[in-house]
């Protein structure tokens, strides 16, 4: 596995009609909401979750991509018997210091769990090796406008418990966006992918990832999500050849039709441009979706 | 400080834990010179030098917000992984999520602005061609193409920070009018002692007009 030789920023454009992209636990589970602008926000670790689930369907007991971070929804047996069929073996050396051997399991854990080598994670040890940071970052989405949540009641024509045979039938609620365009920001650092082990081919997994997040991400909460946009930066040197923010700013996302007071219900109700001229030199600009 | 350097970092969200409240973090109102510290190191750092924040300005009004997120309550332990790496089976690592949840809310900063004022110091790695002219230059290079080792966070990674360097004869972005007079902040962690064992330091953080003057490190402050 050759390590990235460039950094890469990444604008990604996902969409809802009808769901919930992501619940709040302070709200009663109502769509995470910006208090200041009344724009959505689909925390970080919410886009990872959904990216190490797509990678573990995709990769199913392929060794080298296990999950650490497991939904149950996702596990099967079969990963562990092909793992025991393939039978890696990694038989620690005794090593003298402890930071050694902090570092080997560093670098097992990365070169056998995908999320690892891309997200990073925190491992107990006393010695600051067990920490790995992987070169994958990505910040909050919000939406492009704000968002109006609505409540939608719902009711159950069976109850849970015998004795409530009698009652009137349980009503439930759902809180759903009619639409909503969330834009999220991304960065690949190259010298942290150096030293997780993060390739190329994960690289372009992490964008397959991205492309089909929501495709194999369907449920009764979330309605229709789909990913619309996936506008990656290339920068010629690891260290980088722009301010990511000036790169970001290049990518602008605005109604087609100015000023219009209803609210978007569509993808088709916006427009995305991506200002290629004012592109810095040293920098390319790729569209994957 | 002849070879002191000027950055301008911004950002929509923040979240500089108080060590007091991490469980439920709670953010300090303005950066830590710990944090801007990192920053910096995002940027350029190598075992030679040794970054020191001189002064923090505050550019923009402080405000928080809070947030609730899901999260795992237990870090991988070294023996499970020495374990698997004995048997070569990664799955019996993998931590399941719903049998780990925590759900923990976070009281962040919204839309910040800082300049960071620092200097570097050279340390004993520093080798003979380790000039501090050459470390300046690197990383004002960097700076000013926006260049960095990894995208420098606001405190915690889920929030980056935006960055421009500051020339040397450049004016200083003026802080919002809010911020004028003084305001202390009580004590506020400086940063941590890693020569001996990571022991946190505390300064007394008193900001005039936005700007906070950060003690030397190992002078006057506390101990925690």
């Amino acid at each position: 596995m050759t390590a990235l030789a460039h950094r890469y920023e990444f604008v990604y454009l996902f969409d809802v009609t009808n769901g919930n992209p992501n619940g709040d636990p302070d709200a009663g589970n109502l769509p995470r909401l910006d208090p200041e602008t009344n724009r959505g926000l689909v925390t970080d670790v919410a886009l990872k979750r959904k990216i190490r689930n797509y990678v573990a369907l995709e990769k199913e007991s392929e060794p080298g991509y296990a999950i650490y971070m497991q939904e149950k929804s996702v596990l099967n047996n079969q990963h562990k018997q092909a793992y025991e069929a393939v039978g890696i073996q990694h038989e620690p050396k005794k090593l003298p210091k402890d930071e050694d051997k902090a570092r080997e399991i560093t670098a097992w854990m990365c070169a056998n769990f995908f999320d690892v080598r891309t997200f990073g994670a925190v491992m107990t040890t006393d010695v600051n090796a067990g920490q790995v940071r992987g070169p994958v970052q990505i910040a909050f989405a919000t939406s492009i406008d704000p968002v109006l949540p609505l409540e939608v009641s719902i009711t159950r024509m069976a109850v849970t418990h015998e004795k409530d045979i009698e009652k009137e039938r349980t009503m439930g609620r759902k809180h759903i966006l009619p639409y909503g365009l969330y834009r999220a920001h991304g960065f690949v650092s190259a010298k942290l992918a150096e030293r997780t082990g993060f390739s190329d081919d994960d690289l372009q997994l992490l964008w397959r990832a991205l492309t089909n997040l929501f495709e194999h991400d369907r449920s009764a909460a979330r309605g229709e999500m789909a990913a619309r946009k996936l506008i990656v930066f290339k920068h010629e040197s690891a260290m980088g050849n722009a301010p990511a923010h000036l790169l970001f700013d290049k990518v602008v996302v605005e109604r087609t039709e100015a000023g219009t007071a209803t609210p978007a219900r569509g993808y088709g109700d916006y427009r995305v441009r991506v200002d290629r001229e004012g592109i810095p030199a040293g920098v390319s600009v790729e569209e994957v979706l | 400080m002849g070879y002191g350097i000027k950055l301008h970092v911004w950002g929509e969200r923040a979240l500089f834990t108080r060590p007091e409240m991490k469980a439920e973090r709670v953010s300090y109102d303005t950066i830590t010179p710990s944090a801007a510290r990192g920053i910096l190191e995002a940027i350029h750092w190598k075992p030679a030098i040794r970054w020191v924040v001189d002064t923090l300005l505050v550019l923009k009004p402080i405000r928080f917000e809070s947030i609730r997120r899901n999260e795992v309550g237990n870090k991988l332990s070294a023996d499970s992984v020495r374990k698997a790496m004995r048997s070569g089976r990664p799955g019996d690592v993998a931590s399941f999520v719903e049998d780990d949840r925590q759900q923990r809310a976070t009281t962040l900063l919204r839309d910040v602005g800082y300049v960071i004022t620092a200097h570097f110091e050279l340390t004993d790695k520093a080798g003979p061609d380790d000039s501090v002219g050459k470390h300046l230059d690197i990383f004002n290079r960097r700076a000013r193409r926006g260049q960095c080792f990894q995208a420098p966070c606001l405190g915690t990674r889920e929030f980056p920070a935006s960055f421009a360097l500051i020339e040397h004869d450049d004016p200083l972005p003026a802080p919002d009018p809010a911020m004028a007079g003084e305001r202390d902040l009580g004590w506020m962690l400086h940063d941590l002692d890693f020569a001996n064992g990571a022991v946190p330091h505390f300064f007394r953080a008193r900001m005039v007009d936005g700007l906070i003057e950060v003690p030397p490190f190992g002078g006057q402050e506390r101990r925690a």
